[in-house]
């Protein structure tokens, strides 16, 4: 499955592709999209990427997490476009012998996503849209 | 010499620019080509902080050096997940 789509996240689908007889442990994170942000209420969100470059850096995360973890295999699918209510935006599926470097990959993977990926999401509301931004912090890992 | 500038997110509504051509004959390194759209776009002189620089979709300075045909790309702090 491509890294970046624009089509609804098949999580199911992910997980059975990347399960194998020897996996002992198979974590799933999915990234859902809110009915409320900072207070306000959020009509639904578009996900916006620098494609070259997100898909690279989808690529070099999912390189380090096998790397840094004791883990079979990895993937990351992130949504891009117009998400809805409830739709999952980012999933990462994790497949390891263990269930801890499976949660530690999943949790590492996630967050170094949300700080490096160039991706941004507007969020849009009854009276406006707004483009949501990171913390200022280097985007190098 | 040319190369293609990017803008992302809330900085392509400021320059309401996505893409453009640049003739960068004037510019060596990022830093400079982010200062000439400061020029007519003041509004980026507030982003230019926490604003960040991509060379050939790599992470890059505003020291950067470029060359004809390089992509430059312009975005704030990313967003995802």
């Amino acid at each position: 499955m491509p890294l970046l789509v624009r089509e609804p996240i098949d999580v199911p689908a992910l997980r059975d592709r990347i399960s194998r007889p020897e996996d002992g442990a198979i974590v799933a994170f999915e990234g859902v999209v809110r009915n409320n942000a900072r207070g306000r209420q959020v009509l639904y969100l578009e996900y916006h990427a620098y494609e070259a470059m997100a898909l690279k850096k989808i690529a070099e995360l999912e390189s380090r997490a096998r790397q840094l973890f004791a883990i079979r295999e990895i993937d990351i699918v992130h949504r891009l476009g117009r998400l809805e209510h409830g739709e999952c935006s980012v999933a990462i599926i994790v497949a390891a012998a263990h269930r801890a470097p499976a949660f530690e990959a999943c949790r590492f993977a996630i967050d170094t996503l949300k700080k490096t990926v160039p991706i941004w999401k507007k969020e849009f509301y009854e009276d406006g849209e707004v483009w949501i931004e990171g913390n200022p912090s280097e985007i190098d890992d | 010499m040319s190369v293609r500038v990017l803008f992302f997110a809330s900085l392509a509504d400021i320059t309401g620019l996505r893409e453009t051509e640049l003739d960068a004959s004037a510019f060596s390194d990022v830093g400079s080509i982010y200062s000439h759209f400061e020029a007519s776009h003041p509004q980026l002189r507030a982003h230019r902080p926490s604003v960040l620089f991509a060379l050939n979709a790599e992470s890059a300075g505003p020291d950067s050096r470029v060359k004809d045909g390089d992509e430059v790309a312009f975005f704030p702090p990313v967003s995802g997940g």
